[in-house]
């Protein structure tokens, strides 16, 4: 069956309430958990560089967040005179509304059964619904449109503010953010195609039978790598926050945003890495799926999923503490040549095998075939870059003798 | 059904206003904005049709995408600010009749085409899958040439912009 069940006896008031109470729900918690994410966060680059961290505002610093958010609510709402009005007013709320939305088509629990036709239900109110906020037939692709829109926030951001080092700040991030969804959108066709579903949920159910049921070989390691690195360049993350380096743009395209305005940015940021690690959970490691010890069935996958975000949040907070920034060429190189092409690649001999199966090809001869042509197709890609490279420099050479 | 009507209502006033400031607002910048509110309503057009697919690839390409790179250039191009007095061209009375008789020619169409149609009792649920069963079967030969002019536009747009 398709489609969250709540909806298939038709909608009555009950259901309209459920969901609003799951739009709350998810709404409350992605608030709190970006408080808590900040101070993790902080609290984690303390420890690695030998810091102490927040430590003053209630136990552990636990509240140094809440303090800072009060501040922000009490700080003077600055607008530069060069600024659009109306945009450099919108463009926070854009970045903080689609980091709110892409969470929606997450399943964050319910009990996954390999072989259940209607499985991975809870039952909320007497009603049985998925533990998600929606299930749209879309599914997946939602992120990617989200995303793309989410562009938007930080590029206004930065032309509204009518100055330049934002308006630098900001071409970096849209340039690096509509080159990196290439590779973010591609590394997610191999997990459609092998769960044959684009439905969050469909791929989840795909995976739910322990370990061996979640896809390791065929998207554990090239698209799980590829993902995670456009996704932390998607999230304008260490190594890749070009688009705020200090060093060179002063602080980027919120340099001129003050109050609870930079606020809503920081909101965005922090909301989006705990988004896009629950995507990850969810396309790569099974999301909610988990075995079940004792007691309460229906709160363990939820238990687990928490547990599997956490370690991705932890792996980006680690990245921040330990990799130094890219200079921007080496991003756009790494972006375009180097993960789109891997990717091409792997969905090419990756559906090849698919096919053979469906066929009946003997594996020997499909496995011969496509690594023939992925050898000619690398060494193809290779000379085209060699060849780029030549030009580049004899362009550069002729420059420099029309130069000096 | 009345909820639908009441949506449509809503989502087509606010394509029509945004149409219209599209093209009587004097900053470029402003302009690109309300094509992608136009392009966006246009998408819950779609998902009010329950064409959730096409919905997506209207956001994806067009505004994520096509928009994008066109405000890209508005913005390093243009000086900060973004307004233009020589926005509006002296030749707009042609442009109006031109919008003017396309906008007909589409109305009569539609109408002479659809108008007398209805809504069936028991309308077919057409999902994501079918689309691409049907893009990938009975279109694969239009697909697959998209494609290719697609490939050979973009290779043509890197060679223009390289060789200067």
């Amino acid at each position: 069956m398709f489609g969250d069940p709540i909806y298939r006896d038709g909608v009555d008031w009950g259901d309209v309430a459920l969901m609003g109470f799951k739009v709350l729900l998810a709404f409350v918690f992605l608030l709190v958990a970006t408080m808590f994410m900040v101070w993790f966060e902080r609290k984690v680059v303390g420890d690695m560089q030998n810091r102490i961290g927040p430590n003053v505002a209630g136990p552990w610093g636990l509240l140094q967040t809440f303090a800072d958010g009060v501040k922000f609510f009490f700080k003077e709402d600055l607008k530069p005179a060069n600024s659009d009005p109306l945009i450099f007013r919108l463009a926070p709320y854009l970045s903080a509304v689609t980091a709110f939305v892409a969470f929606a088509i997450v399943p964050v629990g319910g009990v996954f059964r390999e072989g259940e036709i209607d499985t991975g239900t809870v039952t909320l109110f007497g009603k049985e619904t998925y533990l998600q906020v929606a299930d749209p037939p879309i599914g997946i692709l939602l992120l990617l449109a989200v995303s793309s829109i989410a562009v938007y926030g930080v590029m206004l951001a930065g032309w509204a503010s009518g100055s330049k080092y934002p308006l630098l700040g900001s071409v970096r991030a849209s340039a690096q953010a509509i080159s990196y969804e290439a590779a973010l959108g591609l590394s997610v066709v191999a997990v459609v195609l092998l769960a044959g579903t684009l439905s969050t949920h469909g791929i989840v159910a795909e995976q739910a039978g322990g370990l061996r049921s979640w896809f390791w070989l065929a998207t554990g390691v090239v698209p799980f790598g590829v993902f995670l690195i456009a996704a932390t360049a998607e999230l304008n993350r260490p190594p890749f926050d070009l688009v705020e380096a200090e060093q060179e743009l002063v602080g980027g395209f919120h340099t001129e945003y003050s109050s609870i305005r930079f606020a809503l940015f920081f909101l965005a940021e922090f909301m989006n890495v705990i988004t896009m690690s629950a995507i990850m959970v969810t396309l790569f490691f099974g999301g909610p799926a988990g075995p079940i010890f004792f007691g309460l069935d229906w709160l363990w996958p939820t238990v687990w999923f928490f547990a599997k975000v956490l370690v991705f949040l932890f792996v980006f907070v680690w990245f921040r503490a330990t990799l130094p920034r890219l200079r921007y060429d080496q991003l756009m190189h790494l972006g375009w040549k180097v993960l789109i092409p891997m990717m091409l690649g792997w969905l090419l001999v990756f559906a090849a095998i698919r096919q053979h199966r469906l066929d009946n090809v003997d594996t020997a001869v499909a496995i011969v075939v496509g690594l023939v042509l992925a050898i000619g197709a690398t060494a193809l890609l290779m000379a085209a870059f060699s060849a780029g490279d030549r030009a580049y420099e004899r362009e550069n050479t002729i420059k420099d003798e029309v130069g000096g | 059904m009345i909820a639908q009507n009441i949506a449509f209502g809503i989502i087509a006033t606010v394509t029509a206003v945004s149409a219209v400031l599209m093209v009587t607002t004097r900053n470029v910048v402003h302009a690109a904005l309300y094509l992608v509110a136009v392009l966006a309503s246009l998408g819950a057009l779609y998902v009010l049709l329950t064409a959730e697919f096409v919905a997506t690839t209207q956001f994806l390409v067009y505004i994520g995408a096509v928009m994008v790179l066109f405000l890209f250039g508005v913005m390093l191009t243009r000086a900060p600010g973004g307004e233009t007095q020589s926005l509006t061209a002296t030749s707009w009375p042609v442009a109006f009749g031109v919008a003017a008789i396309l906008a007909g020619a589409l109305t009569w169409a539609l109408l002479d085409q659809f108008g007398s149609d209805e809504l069936s009792e028991n309308p077919v649920v057409f999902r994501t899958a079918d689309v691409g069963d049907e893009i990938f079967s009975t279109y694969l030969i239009a697909f697959e040439a998209a494609s290719v002019l697609l490939l050979a536009a973009l290779i043509g747009a890197i060679v223009l912009a390289r060789k200067d």
